[in-house]
């Protein structure tokens, strides 16, 4: 379990993380999701042990991430973001390295390095010097180390940033195969990848907690959520005939397509369809928006920040 | 101790993957060569000991240990493994302490290579072999210091030549402090206590001192101190400013 109470960390007048709180339990996937700058990264290094607080704590496991570091840092696995690694190695020696660091005994070093190179897909490159390989063999490397000694707990920094669509369907697979039991804690600003790996979700901006919600949580949010899209012939008519019912709310016209928002929780879908037959409007696409999670995004780190 | 041995290994064999180590070796002994043969006139002295071989070994040491250990933190910095090493289960004095053992380690295969001076030296006569060995321990001493010294440096930029530059100033005033260029500067005006105190912090005098074949338990408590004063820097240095 990891326990956060009112972390902050300024760099001189400016405020990189400021009152930050919340607690992760065992099983959860935690998204940081947040703009570029908002403190994601900062916060991680805070919990890892690389950067002190500049007031309130972080408990890993009921360790302190400060006052113990060392002993903390033992339970956690890293992607530092860019995943750093030696570049003059080859990716067997560099795992070797960190495994022995990790305090895996001697004999299991081996097992373990083999064990790693296998999940990640990287046997065929394990005598290849680091810094040759390609930036998608390089995240791989990360990770790798990342998990060598099998954490309870996983913090990934941007785990899939920089890769192309197969990697990163790679990567999130990997991760999710690891999510049982274990707290995993990723950042990223990929909204699809939230919704396809977290359970959780904070909305980080400014430093600040803006939202702390399942991604379907989030989601209703939108106001999108529920709401009725629909490709029709003369639009425009059906766009005033159709804002007639009661159950809607409002309709609007953009890019060709007509959506009507929801009044109330009237189930707006049944109506429409029941209006397009009773009318034999020509449709030639009808959907139920589940809500735009961008939207969503928007909406709340510009209402979020004070300027 | 496991965690500062596997940092100084896994140092060590970053030299030995990177021209670096070789071609730190190859400049290390031209020079020494050049310095001893020419500027040293071994042959013409007439004396068998490897004094031309060792008196030139500060000067050597002010410019190549800066550029053995200049990538120590810096690179780190640069490269943002210190991210990396740092959120690993050791702490800062034992990354300090494996990565400055693994260059200390590395001049030490320095020295040894420039054995054949050695050998020079017995097959054309009779030298003080106690001499020698106390010589050979005072200059990996001494490249000790300066190389606790570049420690320091280097973790304070991520850019490797500032690390190289701030390093050779700093081994400069602690090579120059005994000699007469310096003492100048605060005779006259600056208490006897404090001459006297500069004056011992200089390298060649305590270097001078042991190559005479006389390990002086002060002058080893010198290098010692030296050693851990830079190195204890470094890790304060380090603890205080991990990132950027």
């Amino acid at each position: 379990m990891i326990e956060v109470k009112s972390l902050c960390k300024s760099y001189g007048a400016i405020k990189a993380v400021d009152d930050l709180s919340f607690t992760v339990e065992a099983g959860q996937v935690l998204g940081f999701l947040g703009p570029n700058g908002a403190g994601k990264s900062t916060t991680m290094k805070m919990l890892t042990g690389f950067l002190v607080p500049t007031s309130g704590t972080a408990m890993i496991d009921g360790i302190d991430a400060v006052e113990n570091s060392v002993v903390a840092r033992k339970k956690i696995g890293y992607l530092p973001e860019g995943a750093p690694s030696y570049g003059e190695m080859t990716v067997r020696q560099f795992l070797t390295f960190v495994a022995r660091a990790r305090l895996i005994e001697k004999g299991e070093v081996r097992t373990s390095v083999d064990r790693v190179l296998e999940k990640l897909n990287l046997v065929e490159v394990k005598h290849q010097v680091i810094e040759t390989l390609s930036k998608g063999y390089k995240r791989r490397v990360g990770l790798a180390q990342a998990i060598i000694h099998d954490p309870q707990i996983l913090i990934l920094d941007e785990p899939t940033d920089g890769l192309d669509p197969n990697q990163k369907r790679e990567v999130r697979h990997l991760i999710r195969d690891m999510a049982k039991d274990k707290i995993i804690i990723i950042s990223t600003h990929i909204l699809e990848e939230v919704q396809a790996l977290c359970n959780r979700v904070m909305i980080i901006a400014h430093g600040k907690l803006l939202a702390d919600d399942s991604p379907q949580g989030l989601i209703s949010r939108s106001r999108y959520h529920n709401a009725v899209s629909l490709v029709v012939e003369s639009a425009e008519k059906v766009a005033s005939a159709l804002s007639e019912l009661p159950e809607v709310a409002r309709a609007e016209l953009s890019e060709g397509e007509l959506i009507l928002f929801p009044a109330g929780q009237a189930d707006l879908f049944a109506a429409v369809t029941r209006a397009i037959n009773d009318n034999g409007w020509q449709v030639s696409a009808l959907r139920l928006e589940a809500g735009r999670l961008d939207e969503v995004f928007h909406k709340i780190t510009r209402g979020g920040a004070s300027t | 101790m496991n965690a500062v041995n596997n940092v100084m290994r896994r140092e060590l064999s970053g030299y030995f993957a990177t021209p670096v180590a070789y071609v730190f070796l190859i400049i290390f002994l031209v020079m020494t060569g050049i310095f001893t043969f020419y500027l040293g006139n071994f042959y013409e002295r007439g004396y068998a000991d490897l004094d031309p071989f060792f008196r030139f070994h500060p000067w050597l040491y002010l410019f190549l240990v800066p550029a053995i250990s200049m990538r120590l933190w810096a690179e780190e910095r640069r490269l943002g493994t210190i991210e990396l090493l740092f959120t690993l289960p050791l702490t800062t004095t034992q990354a300090v302490l494996g990565k400055f053992l693994a260059a200390w380690v590395f001049i030490g295969l320095a020295l040894v290579l420039t054995l054949p001076m050695w050998l020079t030296v017995n097959y054309l006569g009779d030298p003080d072999n106690g001499v020698i060995l106390a010589a050979y321990i005072g200059s990996w001493l001494m490249a000790g210091g300066f190389l606790a010294i570049g420690s320091c440096m280097s973790a304070m930029t991520r850019n490797q030549v500032v690390a190289f530059i701030l390093s050779v100033v700093v081994c400069f005033l602690f090579l120059l402090s005994g000699l007469p260029m310096v003492m100048n500067l605060f005779n006259g005006w600056a208490p006897q206590v404090i001459l006297d105190g500069i004056a011992s912090l200089s390298f060649l005098k305590h270097f001078a001192d042991i190559s005479k074949g006389v390990i002086d338990l002060r002058d080893l408590v010198y290098f010692v101190l030296m050693i851990g004063f830079w190195l204890l820097a470094t890790v304060l240095i380090l603890d205080l400013k991990k990132a950027d």
